[in-house]
Protein backbone atom coordinates (compact mmCIF):
# COMPACT_ATOMS: atom_id res chain seq x y z
CA UNK A 1 0.00 0.00 0.00
CA UNK A 2 1.39 3.42 -0.86
CA UNK A 3 2.18 5.52 2.17
CA UNK A 4 0.45 8.82 2.77
CA UNK A 5 2.60 10.37 5.46
CA UNK A 6 6.05 10.28 6.97
CA UNK A 7 6.72 8.21 10.05
CA UNK A 8 8.43 10.95 12.02
CA UNK A 9 7.54 14.56 12.69
CA UNK A 10 11.25 15.37 12.30
CA UNK A 11 13.74 14.94 9.49
CA UNK A 12 16.98 14.17 11.30
CA UNK A 13 18.69 11.90 8.80
CA UNK A 14 18.24 9.36 6.07
CA UNK A 15 19.65 6.49 8.11
CA UNK A 16 16.90 3.92 8.41
CA UNK A 17 14.51 5.68 6.03
CA UNK A 18 12.76 3.24 3.71
CA UNK A 19 12.68 3.36 -0.07
CA UNK A 20 8.93 3.88 0.16
CA UNK A 21 9.28 6.94 2.35
CA UNK A 22 12.02 8.42 0.19
CA UNK A 23 9.93 7.86 -2.94
CA UNK A 24 6.97 9.49 -1.23
CA UNK A 25 9.08 12.60 -0.56
CA UNK A 26 10.46 12.62 -4.12
CA UNK A 27 6.98 12.24 -5.64
CA UNK A 28 5.66 15.11 -3.52
CA UNK A 29 8.61 17.21 -4.65
CA UNK A 30 7.54 16.93 -8.31
CA UNK A 31 4.39 18.91 -7.48
CA UNK A 32 6.33 21.54 -5.59
CA UNK A 33 8.87 21.97 -8.35
CA UNK A 34 6.04 22.99 -10.68
CA UNK A 35 5.18 25.92 -8.37
CA UNK A 36 8.64 27.38 -9.03
CA UNK A 37 7.74 27.69 -12.73
CA UNK A 38 4.54 29.66 -12.14
CA UNK A 39 4.16 33.40 -12.71
CA UNK A 40 3.49 33.80 -8.99
CA UNK A 41 5.89 31.42 -7.30
CA UNK A 42 4.03 31.27 -4.04
CA UNK A 43 1.24 29.21 -2.53
CA UNK A 44 -0.65 29.94 0.71
CA UNK A 45 -0.20 26.45 2.15
CA UNK A 46 1.84 27.20 5.28
CA UNK A 47 0.10 30.44 6.23
CA UNK A 48 0.33 30.80 9.98
CA UNK A 49 3.20 28.34 10.37
CA UNK A 50 6.35 29.82 11.90
CA UNK A 51 9.75 28.40 11.08
CA UNK A 52 13.02 29.29 12.79
CA UNK A 53 16.23 28.88 10.84
CA UNK A 54 18.79 28.14 13.49
CA UNK A 55 22.20 28.28 11.85
CA UNK A 56 25.13 27.69 14.15
CA UNK A 57 27.42 27.22 11.17
CA UNK A 58 28.00 29.25 8.02
CA UNK A 59 25.86 28.42 5.01
CA UNK A 60 24.76 30.20 1.86
CA UNK A 61 23.05 27.67 -0.34
CA UNK A 62 21.23 25.67 2.28
CA UNK A 63 20.06 28.70 4.26
CA UNK A 64 18.84 30.63 1.23
CA UNK A 65 17.26 27.49 -0.14
CA UNK A 66 15.34 26.88 3.10
CA UNK A 67 14.38 30.56 3.33
CA UNK A 68 13.04 30.57 -0.21
CA UNK A 69 11.19 27.31 0.37
CA UNK A 70 9.55 28.80 3.47
CA UNK A 71 8.61 32.00 1.65
CA UNK A 72 7.22 30.14 -1.37
CA UNK A 73 4.90 28.32 1.03
CA UNK A 74 3.87 31.55 2.83
CA UNK A 75 5.33 30.48 6.17
CA UNK A 76 6.62 33.11 8.60
CA UNK A 77 10.30 32.78 9.24
CA UNK A 78 12.87 33.95 11.71
CA UNK A 79 16.57 33.73 11.06
CA UNK A 80 19.08 33.11 13.76
CA UNK A 81 22.82 33.18 13.43
CA UNK A 82 25.29 32.71 16.23
CA UNK A 83 27.35 35.85 15.94
CA UNK A 84 24.43 38.20 16.54
CA UNK A 85 22.74 36.21 19.29
CA UNK A 86 23.02 35.40 22.98
CA UNK A 87 25.15 32.40 22.11
CA UNK A 88 27.93 34.99 22.36
CA UNK A 89 26.92 35.46 26.00
CA UNK A 90 27.23 31.75 26.71
CA UNK A 91 23.62 30.59 26.40
CA UNK A 92 23.40 26.81 25.92
CA UNK A 93 21.81 25.22 22.87
CA UNK A 94 18.99 23.80 24.96
CA UNK A 95 18.19 27.17 26.56
CA UNK A 96 18.30 28.95 23.22
CA UNK A 97 15.90 26.49 21.64
CA UNK A 98 13.56 26.37 24.63
CA UNK A 99 13.39 30.15 24.67
CA UNK A 100 12.67 30.37 20.97
CA UNK A 101 9.98 27.73 21.29
CA UNK A 102 8.41 29.68 24.17
CA UNK A 103 7.72 32.41 21.60
CA UNK A 104 5.39 29.96 19.81
CA UNK A 105 6.95 28.45 16.74
CA UNK A 106 6.17 25.32 14.76
CA UNK A 107 9.34 24.15 13.07
CA UNK A 108 13.07 24.51 13.51
CA UNK A 109 15.63 24.13 10.73
CA UNK A 110 18.97 23.57 12.40
CA UNK A 111 22.56 23.48 11.28
CA UNK A 112 25.20 22.78 13.88
CA UNK A 113 28.84 21.71 13.88
CA UNK A 114 28.20 19.03 16.51
CA UNK A 115 26.87 15.71 15.18
CA UNK A 116 23.58 14.85 16.84
CA UNK A 117 22.68 18.43 17.79
CA UNK A 118 19.34 18.25 15.91
CA UNK A 119 18.51 14.97 17.66
CA UNK A 120 19.27 16.62 20.98
CA UNK A 121 16.98 19.54 20.14
CA UNK A 122 14.26 17.18 18.97
CA UNK A 123 14.25 15.67 22.45
CA UNK A 124 13.97 19.07 24.16
CA UNK A 125 11.06 20.59 22.23
CA UNK A 126 7.76 19.68 20.56
CA UNK A 127 8.36 21.52 17.29
CA UNK A 128 9.30 19.63 14.14
CA UNK A 129 13.07 19.61 13.65
CA UNK A 130 14.73 19.55 10.24
CA UNK A 131 18.42 18.76 10.13
CA UNK A 132 20.22 21.14 7.76
CA UNK A 133 23.59 19.55 8.47
CA UNK A 134 25.08 18.38 11.77
CA UNK A 135 28.86 18.15 11.82
CA UNK A 136 30.11 15.24 9.77
CA UNK A 137 26.96 13.24 10.50
CA UNK A 138 24.03 13.88 8.13
CA UNK A 139 22.62 16.41 5.69
CA UNK A 140 19.36 14.74 4.68
CA UNK A 141 17.83 17.45 2.48
CA UNK A 142 21.01 17.56 0.38
CA UNK A 143 20.90 13.81 -0.18
CA UNK A 144 17.19 13.96 -1.02
CA UNK A 145 17.75 16.66 -3.61
CA UNK A 146 20.58 14.59 -5.10
CA UNK A 147 18.28 11.56 -5.33
CA UNK A 148 15.55 13.73 -6.84
CA UNK A 149 17.91 15.17 -9.45
CA UNK A 150 19.05 11.69 -10.47
CA UNK A 151 15.52 10.32 -10.48
CA UNK A 152 14.49 13.08 -12.89
CA UNK A 153 17.20 11.89 -15.26
CA UNK A 154 17.23 8.11 -14.81
CA UNK A 155 13.62 7.50 -13.57
CA UNK A 156 14.79 4.52 -11.52
CA UNK A 157 17.79 4.48 -9.21
CA UNK A 158 17.88 0.71 -8.84
CA UNK A 159 21.28 -0.61 -9.89
CA UNK A 160 22.66 2.85 -10.67
CA UNK A 161 26.43 2.83 -10.11
CA UNK A 162 27.45 5.82 -8.03
CA UNK A 163 30.82 6.90 -6.71
CA UNK A 164 31.39 9.63 -4.17
CA UNK A 165 34.88 11.11 -4.39
CA UNK A 166 36.75 13.20 -1.86
CA UNK A 167 36.95 13.88 1.83
CA UNK A 168 34.51 11.25 3.05
CA UNK A 169 35.66 11.56 6.65
CA UNK A 170 34.33 15.07 7.15
CA UNK A 171 31.38 14.76 4.82
CA UNK A 172 27.81 14.69 6.08
CA UNK A 173 26.69 14.84 2.45
CA UNK A 174 28.48 11.54 1.78
CA UNK A 175 26.90 9.84 4.78
CA UNK A 176 23.35 10.92 4.01
CA UNK A 177 23.80 10.05 0.38
CA UNK A 178 25.12 6.59 1.18
CA UNK A 179 22.02 5.85 3.28
CA UNK A 180 19.77 7.32 0.61
CA UNK A 181 21.36 5.62 -2.39
CA UNK A 182 21.51 2.29 -0.59
CA UNK A 183 17.84 2.49 0.36
CA UNK A 184 16.98 3.20 -3.29
CA UNK A 185 18.94 0.17 -4.46
CA UNK A 186 21.85 1.99 -6.11
CA UNK A 187 25.39 0.60 -5.94
CA UNK A 188 27.50 3.07 -4.00
CA UNK A 189 31.28 3.31 -3.84
CA UNK A 190 33.48 5.90 -2.17
CA UNK A 191 36.93 7.03 -3.17
CA UNK A 192 39.42 9.29 -1.43
CA UNK A 193 42.74 9.47 0.39
CA UNK A 194 43.00 6.76 3.05
CA UNK A 195 43.56 9.39 5.71
CA UNK A 196 40.16 10.88 4.86
CA UNK A 197 38.35 7.55 4.71
CA UNK A 198 36.44 6.66 7.87
CA UNK A 199 36.63 3.04 9.02
CA UNK A 200 32.86 2.57 9.16
CA UNK A 201 32.51 2.82 5.36
CA UNK A 202 32.67 -0.90 4.71
CA UNK A 203 30.14 -1.50 7.46
CA UNK A 204 27.76 0.81 5.62
CA UNK A 205 27.94 -1.61 2.72
CA UNK A 206 29.87 0.49 0.22
CA UNK A 207 32.91 -0.36 -1.83
CA UNK A 208 36.01 1.64 -0.89
CA UNK A 209 38.62 2.76 -3.43
CA UNK A 210 41.84 4.70 -3.03
CA UNK A 211 42.54 4.64 -6.77
CA UNK A 212 40.34 7.06 -8.68
CA UNK A 213 40.72 5.32 -12.04
CA UNK A 214 39.45 2.05 -10.62
CA UNK A 215 36.66 3.79 -8.77
CA UNK A 216 35.37 5.48 -11.92
CA UNK A 217 35.26 2.29 -13.98
CA UNK A 218 31.74 1.84 -15.45
CA UNK A 219 30.09 4.34 -13.10
CA UNK A 220 26.93 6.28 -13.97
CA UNK A 221 27.23 9.02 -11.40
CA UNK A 222 30.25 10.82 -9.97
CA UNK A 223 29.70 13.02 -6.97
CA UNK A 224 32.72 15.17 -6.19
CA UNK A 225 32.82 16.48 -2.63
CA UNK A 226 34.25 19.77 -1.57
CA UNK A 227 37.63 19.59 0.11
CA UNK A 228 36.66 21.29 3.34
CA UNK A 229 39.64 23.57 3.74
CA UNK A 230 38.42 24.67 7.17
CA UNK A 231 38.62 21.10 8.44
CA UNK A 232 42.07 20.23 7.06
CA UNK A 233 44.23 21.50 9.87
CA UNK A 234 45.02 18.03 11.22
CA UNK A 235 47.59 17.22 8.56
CA UNK A 236 45.42 14.51 6.95
CA UNK A 237 46.14 15.90 3.52
CA UNK A 238 49.77 16.45 2.47
CA UNK A 239 48.94 19.15 -0.05
CA UNK A 240 46.08 20.34 -2.18
CA UNK A 241 48.15 19.88 -5.31
CA UNK A 242 48.70 16.24 -4.48
CA UNK A 243 45.00 15.81 -3.84
CA UNK A 244 44.15 17.38 -7.20
CA UNK A 245 46.64 15.14 -8.99
CA UNK A 246 45.25 11.96 -7.47
CA UNK A 247 41.55 12.69 -6.95
CA UNK A 248 40.65 15.71 -9.06
CA UNK A 249 37.86 15.04 -11.56
CA UNK A 250 39.19 16.08 -14.96
CA UNK A 251 37.86 15.60 -18.45
CA UNK A 252 40.44 12.89 -19.05
CA UNK A 253 39.02 10.80 -16.19
CA UNK A 254 35.48 10.84 -17.56
CA UNK A 255 36.36 8.33 -20.31
CA UNK A 256 36.07 5.49 -17.86
CA UNK A 257 32.43 6.23 -17.06
CA UNK A 258 29.34 4.67 -18.58
CA UNK A 259 27.51 6.53 -21.34
CA UNK A 260 24.95 9.09 -20.21
CA UNK A 261 26.87 9.72 -17.00
CA UNK A 262 26.21 12.51 -14.52
CA UNK A 263 28.52 14.82 -12.59
CA UNK A 264 27.31 16.13 -9.25
CA UNK A 265 28.72 18.38 -6.58
CA UNK A 266 26.96 19.61 -3.43
CA UNK A 267 28.75 22.99 -3.58
CA UNK A 268 30.45 25.23 -2.84
CA UNK A 269 32.99 24.21 -5.47
CA UNK A 270 36.71 24.71 -5.09
CA UNK A 271 37.30 25.14 -8.80
CA UNK A 272 40.43 23.41 -9.97
CA UNK A 273 40.88 21.42 -6.77
CA UNK A 274 38.32 18.60 -6.57
CA UNK A 275 36.88 19.27 -10.02
CA UNK A 276 38.05 21.23 -13.06
CA UNK A 277 35.85 24.12 -14.22
CA UNK A 278 35.51 22.39 -17.56
CA UNK A 279 33.86 19.36 -15.94
CA UNK A 280 31.81 21.36 -13.44
CA UNK A 281 30.30 23.49 -16.22
CA UNK A 282 30.10 20.67 -18.78
CA UNK A 283 26.90 19.36 -20.37
CA UNK A 284 26.82 16.25 -18.14
CA UNK A 285 26.98 18.36 -14.98
CA UNK A 286 23.72 18.76 -13.01
CA UNK A 287 25.26 20.98 -10.34
CA UNK A 288 22.86 23.88 -10.91
CA UNK A 289 19.87 21.55 -11.26
CA UNK A 290 20.78 20.28 -7.82
CA UNK A 291 20.46 23.81 -6.47
CA UNK A 292 17.08 24.43 -8.16
CA UNK A 293 15.74 21.11 -6.93
CA UNK A 294 16.94 21.93 -3.43
CA UNK A 295 14.19 24.51 -3.02
CA UNK A 296 11.52 22.08 -4.22
CA UNK A 297 12.77 19.30 -1.91
CA UNK A 298 12.75 21.65 1.07
CA UNK A 299 9.24 22.82 0.23
CA UNK A 300 8.07 19.22 0.15
CA UNK A 301 9.74 18.45 3.49
CA UNK A 302 8.34 21.56 5.16
CA UNK A 303 4.89 20.70 3.84
CA UNK A 304 4.99 17.05 4.83
CA UNK A 305 6.24 17.79 8.34
CA UNK A 306 4.07 20.83 8.98
CA UNK A 307 0.57 19.50 9.26
CA UNK A 308 -1.27 16.46 10.34
CA UNK A 309 -1.52 15.09 13.78
CA UNK A 310 1.56 15.62 15.90
CA UNK A 311 2.56 12.37 17.45
CA UNK A 312 4.96 11.36 20.19
CA UNK A 313 7.84 9.21 19.01
CA UNK B 1 -18.75 -5.03 7.67
CA UNK B 2 -20.45 -1.69 7.53
CA UNK B 3 -23.89 -1.47 6.03
CA UNK B 4 -24.00 0.44 2.80
CA UNK B 5 -27.11 1.35 0.90
CA UNK B 6 -26.25 2.54 -2.53
CA UNK B 7 -28.71 4.10 -4.97
CA UNK B 8 -27.61 4.55 -8.56
CA UNK B 9 -28.43 8.04 -9.81
CA UNK B 10 -26.56 8.23 -13.12
CA UNK B 11 -25.07 5.54 -15.32
CA UNK B 12 -22.53 5.89 -18.10
CA UNK B 13 -25.21 6.85 -20.66
CA UNK B 14 -26.77 9.60 -18.56
CA UNK B 15 -23.33 10.92 -17.67
CA UNK B 16 -22.37 11.03 -21.36
CA UNK B 17 -25.60 12.88 -22.17
CA UNK B 18 -25.03 15.37 -19.38
CA UNK B 19 -21.50 16.10 -20.55
CA UNK B 20 -22.79 16.55 -24.08
CA UNK B 21 -25.47 19.00 -22.91
CA UNK B 22 -22.98 20.90 -20.71
CA UNK B 23 -20.62 21.23 -23.67
CA UNK B 24 -23.40 22.66 -25.84
CA UNK B 25 -24.44 25.05 -23.06
CA UNK B 26 -20.85 26.26 -22.72
CA UNK B 27 -20.65 26.95 -26.45
CA UNK B 28 -24.09 28.56 -26.54
CA UNK B 29 -23.36 30.91 -23.68
CA UNK B 30 -19.93 31.92 -24.94
CA UNK B 31 -20.96 32.00 -28.62
CA UNK B 32 -18.34 29.45 -29.58
CA UNK B 33 -15.06 28.31 -28.14
CA UNK B 34 -12.97 31.34 -28.93
CA UNK B 35 -10.36 32.18 -26.30
CA UNK B 36 -11.57 29.30 -24.16
CA UNK B 37 -9.55 26.98 -21.90
CA UNK B 38 -10.69 24.21 -19.59
CA UNK B 39 -9.23 23.40 -16.19
CA UNK B 40 -10.19 20.22 -14.35
CA UNK B 41 -9.83 19.74 -10.62
CA UNK B 42 -8.02 16.56 -9.70
CA UNK B 43 -8.70 13.75 -9.63
CA UNK B 44 -12.07 13.10 -11.27
CA UNK B 45 -12.74 16.63 -12.46
CA UNK B 46 -9.59 16.42 -14.56
CA UNK B 47 -10.95 13.50 -16.57
CA UNK B 48 -14.33 15.19 -16.97
CA UNK B 49 -12.53 18.31 -18.21
CA UNK B 50 -10.75 16.28 -20.85
CA UNK B 51 -14.02 14.73 -22.01
CA UNK B 52 -15.77 18.09 -22.24
CA UNK B 53 -12.81 19.48 -24.17
CA UNK B 54 -13.01 16.56 -26.61
CA UNK B 55 -16.73 17.11 -27.19
CA UNK B 56 -16.24 20.84 -27.76
CA UNK B 57 -13.33 20.17 -30.09
CA UNK B 58 -15.42 17.76 -32.16
CA UNK B 59 -18.30 20.25 -32.42
CA UNK B 60 -16.26 23.36 -33.14
CA UNK B 61 -13.23 21.75 -34.79
CA UNK B 62 -10.80 23.81 -32.76
CA UNK B 63 -8.17 22.85 -30.21
CA UNK B 64 -9.02 23.70 -26.60
CA UNK B 65 -6.17 23.94 -24.05
CA UNK B 66 -6.82 21.71 -21.04
CA UNK B 67 -5.16 22.16 -17.67
CA UNK B 68 -5.20 20.01 -14.55
CA UNK B 69 -5.18 21.39 -11.07
CA UNK B 70 -4.55 20.04 -7.58
CA UNK B 71 -6.09 22.45 -5.08
CA UNK B 72 -4.67 20.96 -1.89
CA UNK B 73 -2.02 23.66 -1.49
CA UNK B 74 -4.81 26.26 -1.37
CA UNK B 75 -7.05 24.47 1.13
CA UNK B 76 -8.27 26.37 4.17
CA UNK B 77 -7.92 23.36 6.47
CA UNK B 78 -4.37 22.04 5.90
CA UNK B 79 -3.36 22.90 9.45
CA UNK B 80 -6.40 21.30 11.07
CA UNK B 81 -6.64 18.04 9.17
CA UNK B 82 -5.41 14.89 10.80
CA UNK B 83 -3.36 13.89 7.80
CA UNK B 84 -1.70 16.01 5.18
CA UNK B 85 -3.34 15.57 1.82
CA UNK B 86 -1.11 14.14 -0.89
CA UNK B 87 -0.14 16.81 -3.37
CA UNK B 88 -0.53 15.96 -7.03
CA UNK B 89 0.85 17.92 -9.87
CA UNK B 90 -0.83 21.00 -11.27
CA UNK B 91 -0.36 21.35 -15.02
CA UNK B 92 -1.51 24.57 -16.59
CA UNK B 93 0.68 24.84 -19.64
CA UNK B 94 -1.07 27.81 -21.21
CA UNK B 95 -1.40 31.46 -20.33
CA UNK B 96 -4.66 32.06 -18.45
CA UNK B 97 -4.55 35.82 -18.98
CA UNK B 98 -7.70 37.07 -20.77
CA UNK B 99 -8.99 33.53 -21.35
CA UNK B 100 -12.48 32.28 -20.61
CA UNK B 101 -11.75 29.53 -18.13
CA UNK B 102 -14.21 26.68 -17.71
CA UNK B 103 -13.49 25.12 -14.34
CA UNK B 104 -14.65 21.51 -14.07
CA UNK B 105 -15.24 19.35 -11.01
CA UNK B 106 -17.23 16.21 -10.32
CA UNK B 107 -19.29 17.25 -7.28
CA UNK B 108 -20.18 20.69 -5.96
CA UNK B 109 -20.77 20.45 -2.22
CA UNK B 110 -19.54 23.03 0.33
CA UNK B 111 -17.88 25.18 -2.33
CA UNK B 112 -14.55 25.21 -0.50
CA UNK B 113 -12.73 23.29 -3.22
CA UNK B 114 -13.93 25.82 -5.77
CA UNK B 115 -12.81 28.72 -3.58
CA UNK B 116 -9.33 27.17 -3.45
CA UNK B 117 -9.34 26.61 -7.22
CA UNK B 118 -10.36 30.22 -7.90
CA UNK B 119 -7.53 31.51 -5.72
CA UNK B 120 -5.07 29.25 -7.48
CA UNK B 121 -6.18 30.26 -10.99
CA UNK B 122 -5.79 33.94 -10.13
CA UNK B 123 -2.19 33.23 -9.08
CA UNK B 124 -1.54 32.06 -12.63
CA UNK B 125 -2.86 35.31 -14.11
CA UNK B 126 -6.07 37.27 -14.67
CA UNK B 127 -8.57 35.41 -16.84
CA UNK B 128 -11.38 37.29 -18.59
CA UNK B 129 -13.90 35.12 -16.75
CA UNK B 130 -14.16 31.85 -14.88
CA UNK B 131 -17.23 29.65 -15.27
CA UNK B 132 -17.95 26.54 -13.27
CA UNK B 133 -19.19 23.22 -14.65
CA UNK B 134 -19.98 20.29 -12.35
CA UNK B 135 -21.40 16.85 -12.95
CA UNK B 136 -23.37 16.86 -9.71
CA UNK B 137 -24.61 19.64 -7.45
CA UNK B 138 -25.55 18.13 -4.10
CA UNK B 139 -26.25 21.36 -2.17
CA UNK B 140 -25.05 22.22 1.37
CA UNK B 141 -22.98 25.21 0.29
CA UNK B 142 -20.83 26.90 2.94
CA UNK B 143 -19.63 29.69 0.65
CA UNK B 144 -21.43 31.97 -1.82
CA UNK B 145 -20.53 29.90 -4.87
CA UNK B 146 -22.78 28.50 -7.62
CA UNK B 147 -22.23 26.48 -10.76
CA UNK B 148 -22.89 27.81 -14.28
CA UNK B 149 -23.37 24.35 -15.81
CA UNK B 150 -24.79 21.42 -13.86
CA UNK B 151 -25.11 17.80 -14.96
CA UNK B 152 -27.64 16.90 -12.31
CA UNK B 153 -29.00 18.45 -9.12
CA UNK B 154 -29.14 15.81 -6.43
CA UNK B 155 -30.77 16.86 -3.16
CA UNK B 156 -28.96 15.06 -0.37
CA UNK B 157 -28.86 14.97 3.41
CA UNK B 158 -25.62 15.64 5.22
CA UNK B 159 -25.02 12.00 6.20
CA UNK B 160 -25.17 10.79 2.62
CA UNK B 161 -22.19 10.45 0.32
CA UNK B 162 -22.29 11.14 -3.36
CA UNK B 163 -19.96 8.70 -5.03
CA UNK B 164 -18.79 9.56 -8.51
CA UNK B 165 -16.96 6.88 -10.44
CA UNK B 166 -15.05 7.69 -13.59
CA UNK B 167 -13.89 5.04 -16.02
CA UNK B 168 -10.29 6.28 -16.11
CA UNK B 169 -9.79 5.78 -12.36
CA UNK B 170 -12.64 3.57 -11.12
CA UNK B 171 -13.26 1.36 -14.14
CA UNK B 172 -16.81 2.56 -14.73
CA UNK B 173 -18.89 5.72 -15.08
CA UNK B 174 -21.57 6.13 -12.43
CA UNK B 175 -22.98 8.44 -9.80
CA UNK B 176 -24.64 6.97 -6.74
CA UNK B 177 -25.78 8.04 -3.31
CA UNK B 178 -24.42 6.01 -0.44
CA UNK B 179 -25.99 6.14 3.01
CA UNK B 180 -23.19 5.37 5.35
CA UNK B 181 -23.67 6.04 9.04
CA UNK B 182 -20.54 4.33 10.19
CA UNK B 183 -18.11 6.13 7.98
CA UNK B 184 -16.86 9.23 9.73
CA UNK B 185 -15.67 10.68 6.49
CA UNK B 186 -18.40 12.77 4.94
CA UNK B 187 -16.85 13.20 1.58
CA UNK B 188 -18.23 15.46 -1.04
Amino acid sequence: MPITKLKSKNLLGLEGMSKQEINFILDTTVSFKEILERPIRKVPTLRGVTVVNLFYEASTRTRISFELAEKRLSADLVNFSTNTSSVQKGETLKDTVKNIEAMKIDMVVVRHSVPGAPHFIANCVDSSIINAGDGAHEHPTQALLDLFTLKEKYKNLEGLRVVIVGDILHSRVARSNIWGFSAMGAEVAVCGPTTLMPVEMEKMGVEVFSDLDKALERRDVVMALRIQLERQKGGLLPSLREYTNLFGITREKLKRLNKNFTIMHPGPINRGIEITPEVADGPYSVILDQVTNGVAIRMAILYLLSGGEKKVE
Amino acid sequence: MKKEKSILIMDSKTIARSLMRISHEILERNRGAKNMAIIGIKTRGAFLAERIAKIIESIEEVKIPVGLMDINLYRDDTQSKKEQPIIQKTEILFDVVDKIIILVDDVLFTGRTIRAALDQIVDFGRPRSIQLAVLVDRGHRELPIRADYIGKNIPTSADELVKVKIKEVDGEDSVSIVKDHESEKVSK
